[in-house]
């Protein structure tokens, strides 16, 4: 098993600890994994993108120029990243701020109202997990148990008292994905 | 854990003295890690951020005279700021750890990752005939063991060590194997192993020890060149150390290091797909340079691809090593661009495969 993963949206959306929370989880189970995020003069409003790779196997590029997942959570995102979806392979977005659909169709494609679920539950921070359990729905490449285990490993010992709501945003982010007609 | 998370963690765990540095992206975390984990209350390794690199390189060129197991790091336009003391640390026959997690240059550049420091570190950097041991990590956990590694050589040859490693692994995260903590060396151990030159403290039974690295007379410092040289000899004969992937059976060799090569070894896995005997050598001492292996593998193969993140800096090596009897090119990006293995696979048919048929 390999999976080759890109979260790309927007600085302070989560998206790289979203990254960090998979492949700690990869870790509970023994995987190779790699985490790269973009860096650069990149705060919150700008755009922001980590590719995680998680295998059963040594993983010998950390970068790739073809994801078998892409998790895309702002315009600019899809324009650069659509095109970059193995064929076959899963793309997930938040409906949120898209004015261009993805128009794609060998291509699986997910939505999920990640930013209105996190609004209706009173937590915008909550956004990122939601998006995690969703992907886990689909591509579950690591258990929800391992998953918890991963959150509670990248996230600080003061944000703890968090970790209940988090987990139940994974789980409830695996109800809301829809897969697009 | 990330790349240059693991530089502080392993500094402390090796028994380091001491980390003088100064912050520079995309490095920081060192120091900010080292910072976290305050190891002046545990071993009693002195971190500082000093004033300037300037400052921080000439802080590890004291901490190095006395004995002391000391390092600095930075990135590509804070090491030229250190290259006159390093010069000095080399010209003095101290022992040091140098870190430099490379940018895109020149000048202050980018902030993004790079190879183009190749040079500066296998060539010189600072002035004056001398060489520093380059090690060239492509993993995190490389990053970690070649702080262990580094120190090492360093101190069996009393020359500077410099860990040339780029942006992509100091900001990427891996799974890292860490060793128990050592520590520190005791006054004890330190007399033992650099009582005949080191500052410990002058005792009535030995001559005064005197580090420098000016001579005025020529004869004598001529001396001091060829001891010098002798050393980089040595060094070459016996610290030569690379990996090689799939070069068995290869018609056709990539040649990297660092990140890059990573990214070549997915480019092997890609080209064995399509029938292509693609193999990689990796060198992992830039200085000393695995010339020899190289030289061996081009009366094999049918053409060479050297791939760096620069304009073309080992090339220059391969080609010494291959002596004109295959076709050596080279492949690159610039800036702070980091090419994917595609684009390699792409470049390696375009400038070896399709023109060596």
């Amino acid at each position: 098993m390999t999976e080759e993963l890109i979260i790309a949206g927007f600085g302070g959306q989560g998206v790289l600890s979203m990254g960090k929370i998979l492949a700690y989880s990869g870790v509970m189970q023994d995987y190779e994994v790699s985490w790269m995020p973009s860096y650069g003069p990149e705060m919150r409003g700008g755009t922001a993108n980590v590719t995680v790779m998680i295998s059963d196997k040594p993983i010998s590029s950390p970068i790739a120029h073809e994801f078998d997942t892409a998790i895309i959570l702002n315009q600019q995102s899809m324009d650069k990243f659509e095109s970059q979806v193995k064929k076959g392979g899963i793309l997930i977005y938040d409906t949120n701020g898209i004015t261009r659909h993805p128009s794609r169709t060998d291509i699986r494609i997910y939505t999920i109202d990640a930013t209105e679920e996190a609004a209706r539950l009173g937590n915008p921070r909550l956004f990122n997990t939601l998006i995690l359990g969703a992907y886990l729905k689909v591509r579950p490449v690591v258990t929800l148990e391992s998953t918890y285990k991963g959150l509670k490993k990248s996230l600080p010992e003061r944000a703890h008292k968090t970790l209940p709501q988090n987990e139940e945003a994974i789980r409830h982010g695996g109800e809301i994905i829809r897969e697009r007609a | 854990m990330k790349g240059n998370e693991v530089i502080a963690e392993a500094a402390v765990r090796y028994g380091c003295d001491g980390y003088f540095g100064y912050p520079i992206t995309p490095q920081s975390e060192v120091m900010e890690s080292l910072m976290e984990m305050k190891p002046w209350e545990t071993t009693g390794m002195v971190v500082v951020q000093a004033e300037s690199e300037v400052a921080s390189i000439n802080m590890v060129y004291g901490g190095a005279a006395c004995g002391k197991r000391v390092m600095t790091s930075s990135s590509s336009p804070g090491i030229s700021l250190m290259c006159e003391g390093i010069s000095y640390i080399a010209g003095a026959s101290l022992p040091c750890l140098i870190v430099n997690v490379q940018r895109g240059g020149p000048g202050l550049g980018t902030i993004q990752p790079s190879q183009s420091d190749y040079f500066q570190a296998t060539k010189g950097g600072g002035h004056g005939d001398y060489h520093l041991i380059a090690l060239a990590p492509n993993s995190v956990q490389e990053m970690y063991d070649f702080v262990g590694l580094g120190f090492d050589l360093a101190f069996k040859y009393r020359v500077p060590a410099m860990m040339l490693a780029d942006g992509v692994i100091g900001q990427m995260m891996e799974k890292v194997v860490l060793d128990d903590p050592r520590p520190r060396r005791t006054d004890e151990q330190i007399e033992q192993e650099c009582g005949d030159w080191a500052l410990t403290g002058k005792k009535k039974e030995r001559q005064r020890h005197v580090i420098t690295s000016l001579e005025l007379d020529p004869y004598a410092q001529e001396v001091v060149n060829e001891k010098l040289q002798a050393t980089y000899r040595l060094i070459e004969a016996n610290e030569v150390r690379y990996q090689t992937t799939a070069t068995e059976d290869a018609d056709y060799l990539l040649v990297a290091y660092g990140s890059s090569a990573r990214i070549c070894a997915k480019v092997v896995e890609m080209a064995r797909e399509a029938g292509y005997k693609v193999g990689l050598l990796r060198p992992i001492t830039l200085w000393p340079f695995p010339g020899k292996p190289i030289a061996e593998l081009a009366g094999q193969v049918k053409g060479i691809l050297s791939v760096e993140l620069n304009s073309g800096q080992m090339i220059e090596d391969v080609r010494l090593a291959v002596n004109g009897r295959v076709p050596v090119e080279h492949y690159g990006r610039m800036g702070g661009v980091v090419y994917s293995p595609g684009e390699v696979f792409e470049a390696l048919k375009e400038k070896i495969i399709n023109k060596t048929k």
